[in-house]
């Protein structure tokens, strides 16, 4: 990293550390959605953005991730933390095998394929022979965790929220120095050397089947993880939370944030949480009308994503600073 | 290298009509022929981008046809393409590091721990990656995108693409097209330099006949999938059957 990346990063940890205390509880619920959909994000990015494989379906991800979630703490005594790796490796091997057959598909046909595992997913979650495990069409309602007690001990005094919040910090920190590890080296360049010309990619030594399917579970494994920390946070899950919409925003995420871009995952996050609130005080009537008129302004204004806009400014700004 | 009675037709087409020659060690072999008459296709089925229909092609004394693609460039063999075929988002960089893929090891897990050995491997490849830029005199655009480059410095980063996987075999296919005069006789002692210093067995696919003719040990001449001549450059500049695939092809 550079020095300026390294500051900026701190920063962000510093900020990101001291809004719980300063805003109301329902903000840093909020906020703690937006950590989710950053995980989530960073999970579609992986696959879509570096590899170029287009998924319309990454909701089914997440709604397997919170179903493996909600299931394991409801009808196994799960407790909340220990759920994550489990959703997140139900969700990798899930990812894996979607990816094996989308091989053979490219650009708009798995897109399609993609699309359609998206839109069949919450009829899926109804399905009455799993009924005992997903509770249906009713859906699951997980309790709330509470602060740990060596958090009281220590003199540190959180309220639940807060403590989620937290939670979500650590996890999504740690999500993303996985990605950004995964992304620097030896893989990382291989999948966007798949994207960008996958021949050369081959002929170069890459097993480029191998990588794809990789690429989708471990992208599925990411939003899996995410939609397990979202059922905790929301204490919920049920079919109906989980439909193609979903997906499309998530694809909406990344576009708005920047593809191919780790920091874009957390601008898409900010976006796909905070615009429809926004858009929902201006006009209760036609919220989605504003929602697209923001969503069409940023993409006209920044066509690389925040994270491209952002970079511009940068390079803009040090190179004034040196005149 | 042997290639072996090597046939492949598409549809109608015959591309390669029961091809024979072989490849001598650290010789700079040179194939010439019109266009259409099947070198690129002779590349690809060595770089197993097409399947022949019929023979063999025999590699360190190993039949490649069961090979898969991307074992290739472990093998030893290393291409450049006709067409360009960069990585266009990524710096010259990154792609001369994508180019020494098959001899690192790491994978996704790995990786993501960032495990020391991981540092060791990815800090080794990069002063390779940087050895070859400086050879190739790529230096000043190291870090810049590819697709921002002219013609003639992106035909280089992918030489230099291709010598990143240590390769025994070279196989160039067109490396002077869209070159310039001054380019061109750079590019000669580049890639005589190439086997001298690096040991490189080349083969070379080049319609600049000044250039093949100056530096191959060896020509091969095919002409409608066939192979018309074979010899040293003056045999086969002087054999009737070239003389008049190029007359022909002229007009
Ligand atoms: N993928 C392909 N599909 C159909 N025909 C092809 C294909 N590749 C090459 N050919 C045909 O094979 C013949 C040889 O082409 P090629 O090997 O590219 O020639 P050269 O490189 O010598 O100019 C041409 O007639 C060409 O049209
Ligand atoms: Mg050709």
């Amino acid at each position: 990293m550079t020095r300026r990346a390294t500051i900026g990063v701190v920063v962000l940890v510093a900020i990101a550390c001291v809004l719980p205390f300063v805003v109301s509880n329902y903000r840093t619920f909020q906020l703690t959605l937006v950590l989710v959909y950053a995980i989530a994000l960073l999970g579609l990015n992986i696959l879509t953005g570096y590899n170029g494989q287009i998924s319309l379906g990454h909701g089914a991800f997440y709604a397997i991730g919170a179903y493996s979630a909600a299931v394991l703490m409801d009808r196994f005594g799960a407790p909340y933390w220990a759920t994550l790796p489990a959703a997140g490796a139900v969700c990798l091997v899930a990812g894996f095998l979607f990816g094996l057959p989308a091989l053979r598909l490219e650009g708009l046909y798995l897109a399609l394929a993609t699309f359609a595992l998206g839109v069949s997913m919450p009829q899926l979650l109804k399905y009455h022979h799993l009924e005992k495990w997903t509770g249906g069409v009713q859906g699951i309602v997980i309790a709330k965790p509470e602060p740990p007690a060596f958090l009281g001990e220590a003199g540190l005094r959180m309220n639940s929220d807060q403590w989620l919040y937290f939670f979500a910090l650590a996890v999504a920190a740690l999500m993303f120095v996985l990605g950004w590890n995964l992304l620097r080296g030896r893989v990382g360049r291989a999948l966007i050397a798949i994207r960008d010309q996958h021949i050369a990619a081959e002929a170069m030594g890459i097993n480029s089947a191998l990588y794809k399917s990789l690429a989708f579970g471990v992208s599925a494994m990411y939003t899996g993880i995410a939609g397990a920390l979202g059922a905790i946070a929301v204490q919920y899950v049920a079919p109906d939370s989980f439909t193609i919409f979903l997906s499309l925003v998530f694809l909406v995420g990344i576009v708005v944030g920047g593809l191919a871009s780790i920091s874009g995952a957390l601008y898409g996050a900010l976006f796909i949480q905070f615009v429809p609130n926004v858009a929902d005080e201006i006009s209760k009537a036609a919220p989605w009308a504003i929602f697209g008129l923001f969503l069409i302004g940023f993409v006209y204004l920044m066509p690389a994503g925040v994270a491209g806009a952002v970079r511009t400014l940068l390079v803009r700004f040090t190179r004034k600073g040196a005149k | 290298m042997q290639v072996h009675k090597v046939g492949v037709r598409f549809g109608g087409i015959v591309a390669l009509d029961d091809v024979s020659f072989d490849v001598a060690p650290n010789c700079i072999v040179g194939l010439i022929g019109p266009n259409g008459a099947g070198k690129t296709t002779l590349f690809n089925c060595l770089s197993r981008l097409y399947q022949c229909d019929c023979g063999d092609i025999v590699f360190g004394g190993r039949s490649l046809l069961r090979v898969p693609r991307h074992r290739i460039a472990a093998l030893g063999i290393g291409r450049t393409f006709q067409n360009l075929a960069l990585f266009g988002t990524m710096t010259v960089l990154d792609n001369v590091l994508v180019g020494h893929h098959s001899r690192m090891r790491s994978g996704f897990l790995s990786n993501a721990l960032r495990l020391p050995r991981v540092g060791r491997d990815e800090s080794a490849a990069t002063d390779k990656a940087q050895a070859l830029i400086e050879f190739l005199g790529l230096k000043a655009v190291a870090g810049t995108r590819v697709s921002d480059l002219p013609i003639g410095t992106q035909k280089r980063v992918e030489l230099a693409r291709a010598l990143a996987s240590d390769p025994t075999l070279l196989l160039l296919d067109e490396p002077a097209s869209g070159l310039n005069h001054e380019e061109v006789g750079v590019l000669g002692a580049v890639i005589r330099d190439i086997r001298e210093r690096l040991g490189v067995t080349i083969l070379l696919v080049e319609h600049h006949m000044n250039l093949v003719m100056s530096i191959s040990d060896l020509v091969v001449a095919l002409d409608f999938g066939r192979k018309i001549a074979e010899g040293t450059p003056d045999e086969v500049r002087a054999h009737p059957e070239v003389i008049q695939a190029y007359l022909g092809s002229a007009h």
